[in-house]
């Protein structure tokens, strides 16, 4: 019974033992926010949500890396499945952003906030990197072309992120401020419950793909070894 | 098919080995060039490669030429990037620049000494000597062939790949190419793909015929 | 390390000269840009700000870099002849310093026309734009030559690069576009420094990765 033949269903079972968890303790427990009520709740999903998107994209950043150094194409799947991880939880970020401010300002986009304008952009990018995988033949060119690619992508990010901000002064004046959560104890404890959930919840999904892959690949072998 | 259509037969060489393959696989999307071939090419071995269109035998070269990696199985070729001289379906000259111009960047490229002797010894065995000046986009089929093939000869490579070297070549540059080749077998690896394999039989030492 | 700097300077004088035989990048570059301003002119309403027609500038530029990236494998990839390069003892990278340094020549040459056409057709540009340019060419060149090997290798081409190379400018836009317009340029043209920095030193250290298997 080692985690590690498990870590698809060890993390699907942490996933919704934490996400029921940390929806109870954001609805119920934790009190209301002293500026924005009781729509701040939604920061309890998307925050997280965001920072495992990050999350995804670094580790298939990380698996691109560990493709260019070995040259082994076993990272290749590893890599494109958290990449793809990283843009499906990329795209709840800029939904549940968007309903955020829709809640919280009455508009459903507003480029003064960063996070959003981010993800736009990493959107993008990443959208990119699948016509990039897409219109390129299997093999291993197209392995070592996405993970370059996955490596600009991640390196983007910090870049991005201090255009934006620089961006700020002369894209939109501020209208909106909104101060990050100052969090105390009840508040930070259900932000990290919530936190470990969406994270688990990526990691049995990322599994969950990468073995339907693995066995798609398998099936083609077999196939052909047979013909 | 069984992974035995591709057979080597030839007498062994007790040369150092050049290139070493086993069970050399290389697939494009679902497609299988080459399967399990094993292969031991001897620094003096001169192998040649037959079989239908589509078998895999520009694969195999541009394995060999390290272009491409095998997606299965293993592949060591003891020769550096600088002492492999390929000869493939493309010319891979430019066209817009003259003769002397394609083998003057090669020849830095590949830090060929003694350049300037080396590439008009080559123009002129290849009769391209009075051409040298003109672009290569005015010269025929035949041309572009012997010029690409001083561009694998340039730098004197210690493990020599050509891909249907014979095609377009007219009678007289064929005959240049027999003699090349009659020259370096023995004293290089050559491994020749072609659909005309009676004309290097002689030179063979090791035949593979893929299907 | 001299050798290293030899293949470039052979390799940059291949595809210099290859442009100026061939002549259809740099002038299709020229035109394209100039008649991009003149568009824009007719696009942008009476009461636009120069401000707005600085962004459309820039806009402009990326657009003719693009066009001018397109072209930078062309020939290395309708006749393979990127194998040939890549089958060399070179480094790698040495490939993509030389292209690079075409790419930005052809860049710079196109803006020697744009700008002054930009300050013919709608206002004046002061040094800040062209630090900015200047900046901007180098993050381009090296970003936009790597996407370019990459592009050539798919088989979709040239509806590719567009894709790929778009997010990746958009910081170079803000960073260009903020030295032109906001009162303290020296951000954003450090920013750009930064950009240049990091994602040249990136593309360097990939290249071999991009045209190798």
């Amino acid at each position: 019974m080692s985690l590690r033949n498990n870590a698809g269903p060890a993390a699907a079972l942490g996933a919704f033992a934490f996400l029921l968890g940390g929806v109870a303790l954001a609805f119920y427990w934790v009190p209301d926010d002293a500026d924005q009520g009781f729509s701040q709740r939604i920061f309890y999903i998307h925050v997280p949500v965001a920072l495992t998107a990050y999350a995804c994209f670094g580790w298939g950043a990380w698996k691109a890396l560990r493709l260019l150094w070995t040259r082994d194409q076993r990272y290749d799947l590893e890599s494109y499945t958290a990449v793809h991880m990283g843009v499906i939880f990329g795209v709840l970020t800029l939904v549940t952003g968007s309903i955020w401010a829709k809640i919280s300002w009455g508009v459903w986009w507003s480029w003064s906030e960063q996070q959003l304008v981010l993800f736009l952009v990493l959107f993008l990018f990443y959208s990119a990197y699948f016509m990039l995988r897409y219109s390129t033949d299997p093999g291993p060119r197209r392995a070592s072309m996405s993970a370059v690619y996955a490596l600009f992508g991640v390196v983007l990010i910090p870049v991005s992120f201090l255009a934006i901000r620089l961006a700020e002064n002369f894209i939109h004046p501020v209208v909106f401020t909104r101060d990050g959560p100052q969090m105390e104890g009840t508040m930070f404890l259900t932000f990290c419950v919530c936190l470990a959930g969406v994270l688990a919840l990526a990691t049995a999904l990322y599994q969950t793909e990468l073995a339907g892959k693995r066995l798609d690949e398998r099936l083609r072998e077999l196939r052909e070894a047979l013909a | 098919m069984s992974s035995l259509d591709a057979r080597v037969e030839g007498h062994d060489v007790e040369a150092q080995v050049i290139v070493r393959a086993r069970g050399l696989e290389r697939r494009f999307g679902e497609k299988r060039a080459l399967r399990g071939l094993d292969l031991d090419l001897g620094e003096r071995d001169c192998l040649v490669v037959t079989g239908p269109n589509g078998s895999g035998k520009s694969t195999l070269l541009a394995l060999l030429a390290g272009l491409l990696a095998p997606t299965r199985g293993e592949l060591e070729v003891s020769a550096a990037r600088g002492s492999i001289g390929f000869l493939a379906h493309e010319p891979l000259v430019y066209r817009e620049l003259t003769a002397l111009e394609n083998l003057e960047l090669y020849g830095r490229l590949y830090r060929v000494r003694e350049r300037r002797e080396r590439i008009g010894m080559l123009l002129e065995r290849y009769g391209l000597w009075d051409a040298r000046r003109e672009r290569v986009s005015a010269y025929s089929r035949g041309m572009v062939q012997r010029l690409a093939l001083c561009r694998a000869l340039l730098h004197d490579p210690r493990l020599l790949l050509l891909d249907e070297p014979f095609s377009s070549l007219d009678a007289a540059g064929a005959e240049v190419l027999d003699a090349e080749l009659a020259a370096l077998a023995g004293e290089r690896a050559l491994v020749l793909a072609t659909h005309e394999p009676e004309r290097v039989r002689p030179l063979a030492t090791l035949d593979l015929a893929l299907a | 390390m001299s050798a290293y700097l030899g293949d470039v300077v052979v390799l940059a004088r291949k595809d210099l000269l290859l442009e100026l035989r061939a002549r259809d990048t740099v002038p299709a570059m020229l035109l394209f840009v100039v008649s991009a301003l003149v568009v824009f002119r007719f696009s942008l309403p009476a009461e636009a700000s120069d401000l707005a027609a600085v962004g459309l500038l820039w806009i402009a530029v990326v657009f003719t870099a693009l066009l001018g990236l397109t072209r930078a494998f062309a020939a290395e990839r309708e006749q393979r002849l990127l194998d040939g390069l890549v089958l060399a003892p070179c480094d790698r990278s040495a490939i993509w310093l030389a292209k690079s340094a075409s790419v930005l020549a052809f860049l710079v040459l196109a803006e020697a026309i744009a700008l002054p056409a930009f300050a013919l057709f709608f206002a004046p540009v002061g040094w800040e734009t062209v630090a900015a340019f200047a900046l901007a060419d180098l993050g381009i060149a090296a970003v936009g030559t790597l996407l370019a090997a990459m592009a050539a290798a798919s088989r979709a081409r040239e509806l590719l690069l567009p894709l790929l190379f778009l997010p990746l400018v958009i910081p170079i836009v803000v960073g260009g576009v903020g030295a032109s317009v906001q009162a303290d340029p020296g951000r954003y043209l450090a920013f750009l420094g930064l950009y240049d920095l990091v994602f040249a030193i990136l593309a360097w250290a990939s290249f071999e990765y991009v045209v190798t298997e």
